[in-house]
């Protein structure tokens, strides 16, 4: 199935929407308008002579600093026509996209990795939350103005400081208790 | 008498839980024994490999990138061996091909045994790890044998192989491949009609074929549920369509369905390879004849400038790929293996992505899992065989 199949069985079913063929060496590609981007994979997804049923992953790449400088990239297989197509999406920075964990399931994960790597947002995600870094972490490490070598103390908590006299209040507050 | 008060119970597994399969962990929200909700937590084994790869040239991500899944190091740089050759449009020679196909088969005999022995542990056959094991052994010296190195060969090369295949190299494969199918026959013996093993197994953690796509779980799991995909039948690479081998299915879409399908993959890879060595020869080509990629051979390198030249430039500055992008899927033990390379015309990679199985796998098992008892946590992460390291890479 090549791009332009794929930008024709599109067309009447997302009727409006601006898909531009891309190169490539392996398969489909197509780029898809970020406002329309949940109608199409659902089109994608339902169409009987596409039935992208599988997403096979969703990742991004950074091409600081071109702007608008981020595409996400959508992997989606469908097996009962033996195809594969590749959605692009641009995104600028601090700019977001729709969540389409609507349409597969398996999205919710993916687009938290990506969220967590270069700070795209997806609107309506029900879990946006750090996926692989830590929770409490500075920055995206996938971002290509991101340094490579980061070095960050680990997260410890303050120690329990205790002084003598409160130690002793302690414990003569508890014999008070087990003695009633 | 008074309404009686209950709450659900929240335990912790993990991140150190033995089975585990490295270091996953799980939040637990428990009614009783039964599972309520499940929040996996990953990110422990995250070594940014992926980042790191960008600061690499393109040969020396080989080694990074077979160290994410761990279980599976050359199904990795098979991967992205095939993505780079893409771009730069290098096709292989026969043996070149014979050779990966035999490596990624065995491979995924390794793999499974190590899936087999540990998910049989967890359920409590504890001895199915050491007859596991002891096969394995044999694997890696086979590995020891090509490369020096029993886990992470880094033998397959972008335009390539590292070097031809050793002496005695046929023998060790051939031994195995006699000895390997009485083996399957004894693990199949130990378990398959194993009353215990069964009632662990038959009607949990069911994934239907349906859910198997929507959660993209492509491979193995897909497969115990009906699903006939296998990127070796439906996108051929390394001339996978000239084997005959088959692609087991099972329709249940339980533990012990997705138990049936890989102990039967175990069989057809060992047809796989029974084909692929009878068409090796001991030497041969063993790269392609590519300048830009494979160095000349030494002889070459001290007898003619242009070859020393080309050496040095080799070793140096590394080759350019085109500008451009390939996203490469193989089958891997897991299942559906990629590497998505992104390439902007230098020596260096702009960007390189692994499609991880086992990310996938561990997404969907607060789905699998819920409504549940707690014992069939440890018997559904088994039986999806996930490898935190190819989950966090």
């Amino acid at each position: 199935m090549t791009a332009a199949d794929i930008i024709n069985a599109l067309t009447p079913l997302v009727p409006g929407a601006a898909f531009e063929a891309a190169p490539s060496v392996d398969f489909a590609t197509v780029y898809v308008p970020a406002d329309r981007l949940v109608d199409t994979c659902r089109a994608l997804r339902d169409a009987d002579a596409l039935k992208f049923t599988t997403i096979i992953e969703i990742t991004a790449a950074d091409y600081f600093p071109r702007q608008p400088r981020f595409e996400v990239v959508y992997h989606l297989l469908s097996i009962s026509r033996r195809a594969r197509v590749r959605l692009k999406v641009l995104v600028g920075e601090n700019g977001s996209l729709p969540t389409v964990q609507g349409v597969w399931k398996g999205a919710g994960w993916p687009e938290r990795e990506v969220w967590d790597m270069f700070g795209i947002i997806f609107d309506g995600h029900p879990d946006l939350r750090r996926l692989l870094m830590p929770d409490d972490w500075d920055g995206h490490p996938a971002r290509k103005d991101y340094p490579v070598q980061v070095k960050k103390g680990a997260q410890t908590y303050e120690p329990l400081e205790v002084s003598e006299n409160e130690f002793r209040a302690n414990i003569e507050r508890d014999r008070v208790k087990r003695t009633h | 008498m008074a309404e009686l008060r209950t709450e659900t119970m929240t335990v912790n597994m993990g991140p150190q839980h033995p089975s585990t399969h490295g270091v996953l962990r799980l939040v637990l929200e428990l009614d009783g024994e039964v599972i309520q909700s499940v929040m996996p937590t990953i990110g422990y084994l995250h070594t940014g490999i992926e980042k790191t790869a960008e600061q690499k040239k393109w040969q020396q991500v080989i080694p990074l990138v077979e160290r994410m899944d761990y279980l599976a190091a050359q199904s990795n740089s098979l991967a992205y061996a095939l993505a780079v050759e893409k771009l730069l449009g290098l096709e292989m020679p026969q043996r070149v091909k014979d050779i990966r196909v035999l490596i990624a088969e065995l491979q995924r005999l390794a793999s499974h045994l190590i899936w087999l022995g540990t998910h049989a542990m967890e359920i409590g056959a504890v001895s199915m790890l050491f007859y596991a094991i002891r096969e394995r052994e044999l694997l890696l010296n086979i590995n020891e044998l090509i490369a020096g190195f029993r886990f992470f060969p880094s033998y397959i090369r972008v335009g390539g192989l590292r070097e031809d295949l050793p002496r005695g190299f046929h023998e060790s494969v051939n031994a195995f491949l006699e000895r390997f199918p009485a083996k399957i026959a004894e693990f199949e013996g130990l378990l398959t009609k194993n009353d215990i093993f069964r009632r662990r197994t038959e009607g949990v953690g069911v994934i239907t074929a349906e859910d198997a796509m929507q959660w993209g779980l492509v491979g193995p799991i897909a497969r115990a549920a009906g699903l006939d995909y296998d990127v070796r039948k439906y996108f051929p690479y390394l001339g996978y369509e000239s084997y005959d081998f088959a692609v087991p299915t099972a329709t249940e879409g339980d533990v012990y369905a997705r138990y049936r399908v890989r102990m039967e993959e175990l069989r057809q890879s060992v047809k796989i390879c029974k084909q692929a060595i009878a068409r090796i020869t001991p030497s041969g080509v063993w790269a392609c004849d590519d300048p830009r990629v494979v160095p000349p051979p030494k002889d070459k390198v001290y007898t003619e400038m242009e070859a020393l030249i080309q050496h040095f430039l080799i070793y140096s500055q590394g080759f350019t790929v085109p500008a451009g992008e390939a996203y490469v899927p193989i089958e891997g033990p897991r299942g559906e293996h990629g590497t998505y390379i992104v390439s902007d015309g230098t020596n260096r990679p702009w960007r390189v992505k692994m499609r991880p199985p086992s990310f996938m796998a561990i997404q969907a098992l607060p789905a699998v899992v819920k409504g549940g008892l707690i014992a069939d946590v440890v018997a559904v992460i088994g039986s999806t065989d996930v490898v935190m390291g190819d989950c966090d890479r």
